[in-house]
């Protein structure tokens, strides 16, 4: 039998039983829309955070004081307190070349005051002393106002630049630019006002207060900075700088390495493989889905077969070969898979439309492979599950199979 | 053309064997019409099945045009029947959802002829069973005539050497057998070698050549003429 023929003989087979195929198929288009629909969501979240990561600044190198090492012998009973990272290291690293900014961030909690309104506004949020480098590295912009000013880097100044929620719950309507804030007990004036901007990484930018670093340092009383955040020339050399700022900084603390540093871009690269993993993970789990619409094609291929022995030995009689007669039967269950898995990507695709309409925050989308390899997966199915049941088909006995 | 020697075949029923065939000879000439007649269970359908390769003896040999095709695997036999047989059924086994001209296109199908040489052969298959009007009916929309000459029209399409009828007015009126009793014959007149089981003692005597069967063997071997071919006690 021709191809062709082969296909028009399947498809007419179905049509003549138009409700199994139709439950049958819906069935496989379950099992591909869940794959597509839980891989979409795994790789929206990958998206999320590879393009909240990615706002955060390219290029980026984080120093952190305090390193993770293993070492000889019993553990240290008291343990070793790491030496802090100061203003002062922060300094020195302009030394290093290939850098472009440098931020020293102190952050802490304080409880903000609007004490230059008649109505008295107060709420604890968190407070970043940094310097202006912050707002390049960290792709900052400002709605109203100025960032803070280059004496920031070296003066106590008492000068802030408020989240845009921030000024909403202590401001209103009313302009903030100018005006006076408590923190903690301490004046500040609003120098500008950061532009609307989403929460990244959990933490919300709207609702923080940025202050320069030596304040900082006076607020909460420390000298240890959080982090030391670096943005690097465009074609600098990573690996190269690492090693610049690790031997700078272990020269002023004793000859001990006992930073960490960790590059945007490997941390990036390594939240991109986890979450790509999981995303394969999710997409295997609901691909089980599939294995389950299979088994229901192996039934409904047996109960084919069952219905169809005089048929069968019609056109064995008619001169068919077993594998003609196999082919007839494999060929049906591809038919049902082909036609769930098309309308299975069909309405995941609609449903992933929809989402997007409705979260557009949320970069829902399934990934290249995911439509692809769903297909594959249901038409494997179709494949292994009708195997058996048309081998039974071709192995019948003509003259028995013609008696029905 | 068919030559049967010493074929045997016996079946398992509740626990008892039954000797569908027992140490048939037979020998077939191209052109013969032949009737097998008999009672109910005496191994008039078996032989035909034999003949047909829808079935295999359990001893004995079988040989079509020179060939021993009894051993044959199950591929092969399925060729010969598509090249060199044509079944004709009591109940008619039209594949209900098809047209009468999908139904005879079946064996063309199966033998893999291009479309447009299929729809010719279909075509003259359907004239000269005089359906042309009835191509795109479907079984259930045509009389047990009809339908019977649907079959045959289906058994002759590849144009067989031999075509093999079990009890072809079995499901007919007596104006439709008559009918299609006058296709059949027109066909072996044509060349066709026709075999045709029947309990209907008047189909039976109009072939040229009758074989009466009891318990697996065949008791008389006659022809037209009343010339005995062979018997046995």
């Amino acid at each position: 039998m021709r191809t062709l023929d082969l296909i028009r003989f399947s498809f007419n087979t179905l049509l003549r039983h138009r409700l199994r195929t139709f439950l049958v198929a819906f069935s496989v288009a379950i099992g591909v829309t869940s794959v597509c629909l839980l891989t979409a969501l795994g790789e929206g979240a990958r998206r999320y955070v590879v393009t909240e990561f990615s706002s955060l600044g390219s290029h980026l190198l984080i120093v952190m004081s305090g390193r993770t090492e293993t070492t000889g012998g019993m553990p240290p009973i008291y343990g070793t307190t790491p030496r802090d990272l100061t203003v002062e290291d922060s300094s020195r690293l302009h030394r290093v070349a290939g850098i472009k900014n440098i931020a020293p961030v102190i952050a802490g909690t304080s409880l903000i005051e609007n004490s230059s309104s008649s109505i008295s506004r107060s709420r604890e949020v968190i407070v970043l002393g940094s310097t202006p480098a912050i707002f390049p590295i960290r792709g900052l912009t400002l709605g109203q106002g100025r960032q803070l000013p280059a004496m920031a880097n070296t003066k106590a100044t008492p000068l802030a630049v408020l989240g845009s929620k921030l000024k909403h719950e202590l401001f209103g309507s009313q302009a903030a630019v100018g005006q006076w804030i408590r923190v903690d007990g301490r004046k500040f004036r609003v120098e500008g006002v950061l532009a609307e901007r989403g929460q990244s990484l959990g933490l919300d930018l709207r609702d923080m207060v940025i202050i320069p670093v030596q304040s900082a340092s006076q607020l909460f009383n420390t000298q240890a900075l959080f982090r030391i955040l670096i943005e690097l020339d465009q074609y600098a050399s990573e690996d190269k700088i690492k090693l610049d700022i690790i031997k700078l900084i272990s020269e002023h603390h004793q000859g001990h390495n006992d930073i960490t540093i960790l590059s945007q871009d490997s941390i990036l690269s390594s939240l991109n493989e986890v979450l790509s993993l999981l995303t394969v993970s999710v997409g295997m789990i609901s691909a089980i889905s599939l294995l389950v619409a299979g088994v229901l094609i192996m039934n409904i291929s047996l109960i084919t077969v069952s219905q169809h022995r005089e048929e069968i030995g019609l056109l064995k009689a008619l001169g068919a070969s077993s594998n003609t007669i196999m082919a007839l039967f494999v060929s049906q269950a591809l038919w049902v898979a082909a036609m769930g898995a098309m309308f299975g990507v069909f309405l995941a695709y609609f449903i992933l439309y929809v989402a997007g309409l409705l979260f557009p925050d949320f970069p829902i989308q399934a990934p290249i492979w995911a439509a692809p390899a769903a297909v594959s997966v249901a038409m494997s199915c179709g494949l292994i599950f009708s195997w058996w049941p048309s081998k039974q088909a071709a192995l019948l006995a003509p003259v028995i199979a013609l008696r029905g | 053309m068919i030559t049967l020697t010493q074929i045997c075949k016996t079946y398992a029923m509740g626990g008892e064997t039954i000797k569908a065939l027992d140490h048939v000879d037979l020998n077939i000439h191209k052109g013969d019409y032949i009737s097998v007649m008999g009672t109910s269970g005496s191994g008039k359908s078996t032989l035909l099945n034999v003949i047909g390769l829808l079935d295999r003896p359990d001893s004995g040999q079988y040989f079509l045009q020179q060939k021993n095709v009894a051993s044959l695997d199950d591929d092969t036999q399925a060729q010969i029947r598509r090249e060199t047989i044509g079944f004709v059924f009591q109940t008619f086994h039209l594949i209900p959802r098809l047209t009468a001209f999908e139904n005879i296109e079946l064996p063309l199908i199966l033998d893999k002829i291009p479309a447009t040489e299929r729809r010719s052969k279909v075509i003259k298959a359907l004239k000269q069973m005089g359906l042309e009007r009835y191509q795109s009916h479907r079984p259930n929309e045509m009389s047990g005539g009809q339908m019977q000459r649907v079959a045959i029209a289906r058994a002759i399409v590849n144009e067989p050497n031999i075509l093999l009828c079990d009890e072809p007015t079995g499901n007919l009126d007596s104006h439709s057998s008559a009918d299609v009793i006058a296709v059949l014959e027109a066909l072996n007149q044509q060349g066709i070698t026709l075999l045709v089981v029947t309990h209907d003692a008047k189909l039976g005597k109009r072939a040229t050549r009758s074989l009466w069967m009891d318990d697996g063997q065949i008791l008389k071997d006659e022809t037209q003429s009343g010339a005995l071919i062979s018997a046995h006690p």
